[in-house]
């Protein structure tokens, strides 16, 4: 991998004394978009990723679910494409045709060889159905009847029920708290698509992340091919603030499942926030840490009451959620609910001690080389770091701003930011209520 | 934890098998090392040849009851010890148990794999099973078993399926145990398991990342190379008598959408060179299933819509019997009998007029990217080579088969279908939607086997 050498302040790992980051390139596109490129010959192969930022906090409140359904049917059909053509050309070559959407972000990504006649197609492909979608009518009646199957399928499903009920219960009306509902799928139009399509898909708005086989000059043609042809204009769209502090809310919903399932949390932190690393290394030592996190412990390891419980903060463009889950046998809902309780409040009011932040960073640290070691995981941080402008020597950082995290640090940031007296909590398959 | 199928990926052979080095230990502990240097990482897997389908009647999950024990402590190594120690170097662990083998895994910073290996090693034969951490971990297996299987229709299916098609083999049994099982399980029976199966000459160790394979020979006998080999247990084989005619069975659950199952008893890859069948099946797989526009989405849930999804799934690769396996979600207002006809349909038209040059060049084109794109995962890798060992098999085997399975042709497409999916050898499963509240009538109709 071609890399640089970046020294390392880290005294709590002294094995690690030096190890290398992806050396990242960064430009503009005469098309406006901003592209994030890591050169990397190893394996003949090419990924690339186009973000936009169009996941559904963007969906406008009577079209709540546009923003999925535009995403969806971007491989669809385009022009001189029907959607057959699309995945079998791909098939023919071998590439891969894929995507992620949540509330913040649509990307449409590819895996591909890099040889040219390979390459060269797949682009081609991609270049279409990024910029001439044509959202069928009838891929787009099929796509909503299987939506609205699936969604009443979800509806009887305890981990929807309780994400569902948890998301509302967090961020209210706003936008990340929305669901979508048969209701709202049964009235969406082809014309929002479109419309949906030309305001948030813009070449200005795109953020193209490359990592492979291919020179600075061909990864330079491949981000013009791939948004040269977007939507002009399009002014980037600003999501409404979360109300960071909410009161607490207990919510019971009957289900006939043998476990409840069991979420509590508030409205957490955003990416560009000062506090994310106390809070992020804060958070291995309460339910991060595989299996060596207090929840952990107290939960799974000392009475054996849930197979899987965990916290962790979703760092979004607004703040997002703060989240502790789990599963355990209704007969003991309650008593193990308690102990998260207690668990968090503990934390919150204490902190964590030296020795667990020394654990907690060498975890991090030392296994910072993991978060780096294959091309995918390397594209995923260029679409992060794209996304979210954070700076370009982020990797570099990462690890000197986890090793700066003092215990005072977290127990201030907690303190300020988590009330274990306001937390929203959803039992759903709860016990009867003595 | 388990691992069902992996359909065409584990055909999927390395373009070089130049870096792989092995080497068998004084113990019969099979050390391979897979040398790959584009990242300071490494992972080591050590892989027991014990699966689910070892136990015996009576304490079905013991194997992957056992796995979860050997993170609890050892002489040496206190409970919940070994995962502080692999977290404190940075790494990431696992286990996973599968009706044929158990493993283990650790990834971290190539400079700490001696402290993995060490920890490994430890555990592998001096393991202390209290009645204190096993009376605690087996209520965490039965949350596991609620979550995973008791409260997921689709899961509970799949088990009841499995349950039906082999009424013989011990893959009848589900790996994580019936929940009778684990209520009546002790210790003892988790001691029992321990001292029969975890043993160096029962084990294979994959080691891969950025090493050199001397040290890791080096390093490997210096930590496992002392642990005695023991008496290998005599393994008995198991079968499973042919099917005498179809099985159909339907499973109530909490649900909204009905599911439905065909799973074909067919054969496992046993002969690389000289078996056919299992080649043919995988691309059968792959023209049926392979991408977006392959047969089954393109009709049934494109054109007809009559279903919401469709699938086909073949595991040429394991230490039991093997199926040929469809499912699929009736789309609104269509029944799952409607949704058999029209899958019934898509393999009659492969056994009466076959697959064209365009659908095997299309298979072939994948197989061949994957192979490339597997390089750029040193875990799967690992992986690969692990399970091929496991099974009874090389990972000498993995380019010959890929070999093979791109010589494939129509014609053997077509036999292996008229071969293979015939209803004497089928089992079919249907869920049942059942409303959330008891209170409220299932609805009639959609869902009833006929």
């Amino acid at each position: 991998m071609r890399t640089k050498l970046i020294s390392m302040v880290a005294l709590c790992c002294a094995s690690f004394s030096a190890f290398a980051t992806p050396q990242i390139q960064h430009w503009q596109s005469a098309s406006g978009a901003q592209v994030y490129f890591v050169e990397d010959h190893d394996l003949p192969m090419l990924d690339v990723a186009v973000n936009f930022a169009a996941g559904n906090a963007y969906d406008e409140a009577d079209k709540i679910g546009v923003a999925g359904l535009t995403h969806g049917l971007l491989d669809a059909g385009s022009t001189g494409l029907s959607e057959d053509d699309i995945a079998r050309k791909m098939a023919d070559i071998g590439a891969q045709l894929g995507g992620s959407f949540d509330a913040d972000r649509a990307a449409v990504s590819l895996r591909t060889l890099s040889s040219a006649a390979e390459r060269d197609a797949a682009l081609d492909i991609l270049a279409r159905v990024l910029q001439q979608p044509l959202f069928p009518e009838a891929v787009l009646q099929r796509n909503k009847a299987s939506m609205i199957a699936g969604l009443k399928e979800a509806e009887t499903k305890p981990e929807h029920l309780s994400g569902k009920a948890f998301g509302k219960a967090v961020f209210g009306a706003h936008p990340y708290g929305w669901q979508t509902e048969v209701s709202d799928v049964e009235k969406i139009q082809r014309a929002d698509l479109e419309n949906f399509y030309r305001r948030h898909y813009s070449a200005k708005a795109a953020v193209v992340a490359l990592m492979g086989d291919v020179t600075r000059q061909q990864a330079e043609a491949i981000a013009q091919q791939l948004t040269a042809n977007l939507p002009q204009g399009g002014a980037s769209v600003l999501l409404p603030l979360v109300n960071s502090k909410i009161v607490a809310s207990e919510q019971r919903i009957a289900h006939p499942a043998s476990q409840s399932h069991i979420l509590l949390g508030a409205p957490g932190v955003a990416r560009n926030d000062p506090d994310y690393f106390p809070l992020y290394v804060g958070n291995y030592v309460l339910g991060g840490g595989g299996f060596v996190s207090r929840l952990m412990e107290e939960v799974r390891e000392k009475r054996g009451m849930a197979y899987s419980v965990y916290s962790y903060f979703m760092p979004m463009q607004q703040p997002g959620a703060f989240q502790i889950g789990l599963q355990t046998k209704k007969e003991q809902a309650d008593e193990a609910l308690k102990l998260v309780r207690e668990t968090l409040a503990t934390f919150v009011a204490k902190g964590v001690t030296e020795k667990e932040l020394i654990a907690a960073k060498q975890n991090i640290i030392g296994g910072f080389p993991l978060r780096i070691d294959s091309n995918r995981k390397i594209l995923d941080y260029l679409s992060v770091i794209g996304f979210y402008q954070m700076p370009l020597t982020y990797l570099d950082d990462f690890t000197v701003q986890v090793e700066k995290v003092t215990t005072q640090q977290i127990r201030d940031a907690y303190q300020c930011r988590i009330d274990p007296n306001a937390m929203a909590t959803v039992i759903v398959g709860a016990p009867e209520v003595k | 934890m388990r691992i069902y199928s992996l359909l065409l990926c584990l055909l999927l052979a390395p373009l070089a098998q130049a870096e792989v080095f092995e080497k068998t230990l004084s113990n019969g502990l099979k050390v391979i090392v897979k040398e790959d240097h584009r990242a300071p990482t490494v992972v080591q897997q050590i892989w027991y040849r014990a699966g689910s389908m070892d136990e015996k009647t009576g304490t079905t999950g013991v194997a992957h009851l056992l796995e979860h024990m050997m993170f609890k402590g050892t002489k040496s190594v206190p409970a919940g010890e070994f995962s502080r120690r692999i977290a404190a170097a940075g790494g990431r662990e696992n286990a996973f148990t599968s009706y044929d083998y158990t493993a283990y895994f650790q990834q971290l910073h190539k400079s700490q794999l001696p402290l993995a290996m060490q920890l490994e090693a430890d555990r592998s034969h001096n393991l202390v099973i209290s009645k204190q951490e096993f009376a605690k971990e087996i209520q965490v297996v039965m949350e596991e078993r609620r979550w995973r299987t008791d409260d997921d229709a689709h899961s509970l299916m799949e088990e009841r399926l499995m349950a039906t098609a082999y009424q013989e083999h011990p893959y009848h049994n589900p790996v994580i145990g019936w929940m009778n099982d684990l209520q009546n399980m002790t210790a003892a029976d988790a001691q029992d398991w321990y001292k029969s199966w975890y043993a160096p000459n029962n084990a294979t160790l994959v080691i891969a990342g950025d090493v050199d394979a001397k040290q890791v020979f080096a390093l490997a006998q210096k930590y496992y190379g002392k642990i005695p080999a023991a008496n290998p247990v005599l393994r008995k084989s198991s079968g499973e008598s042919p099917q005498l005619g179809i099985k159909r069975i339907v499973v109530k659950a909490p649900a909204e959408l009905p599911y439905f199952i065909m799973a074909y008893q067919a054969p496992t890859l046993r002969d690389v060179e000289n078996d056919w069948q299992p080649y043919a099946l995988s691309v059968l797989a792959g023209v049926l299933n392979g991408n977006e526009s392959a047969r089954l989405n393109k009709a049934l849930v494109r054109e007809q819509q009559i279903a919401i999804s469709v699938g086909a799934g073949y595991d040429s690769t394991s230490r039991g019997p093997s199926m040929f396996m469809l499912d699929g979600t009736p789309a609104t207002g269509k029944t799952v009998a409607e949704l058999e006809a029209a899958i019934r349909a898509q393999l009659q038209a492969v056994v009466k007029e076959g697959v064209s040059e365009e659908e095997l060049k299309r298979v072939r084109a994948q197989v061949t990217a994957a192979e490339v794109y597997k390089l750029d995962s040193v875990f799967y890798q690992a992986m690969q080579i692990g399970q091929m060992e496991s099974i009874g098999m090389s990972y000498h085997d993995l380019p010959k088969m890929l070999k093979k399975l791109q010589a494939v042709t129509a014609q053997q497409v077509q036999d292996v279908a008229r071969e293979i999916l015939q209803d004497d050898h089928l089992t079919v499963a249907v869920l049942d939607p059942q409303p959330l509240d008891k209170n409220k009538q299932a609805k009639g109709g959609a869902a009833h086997a006929h």
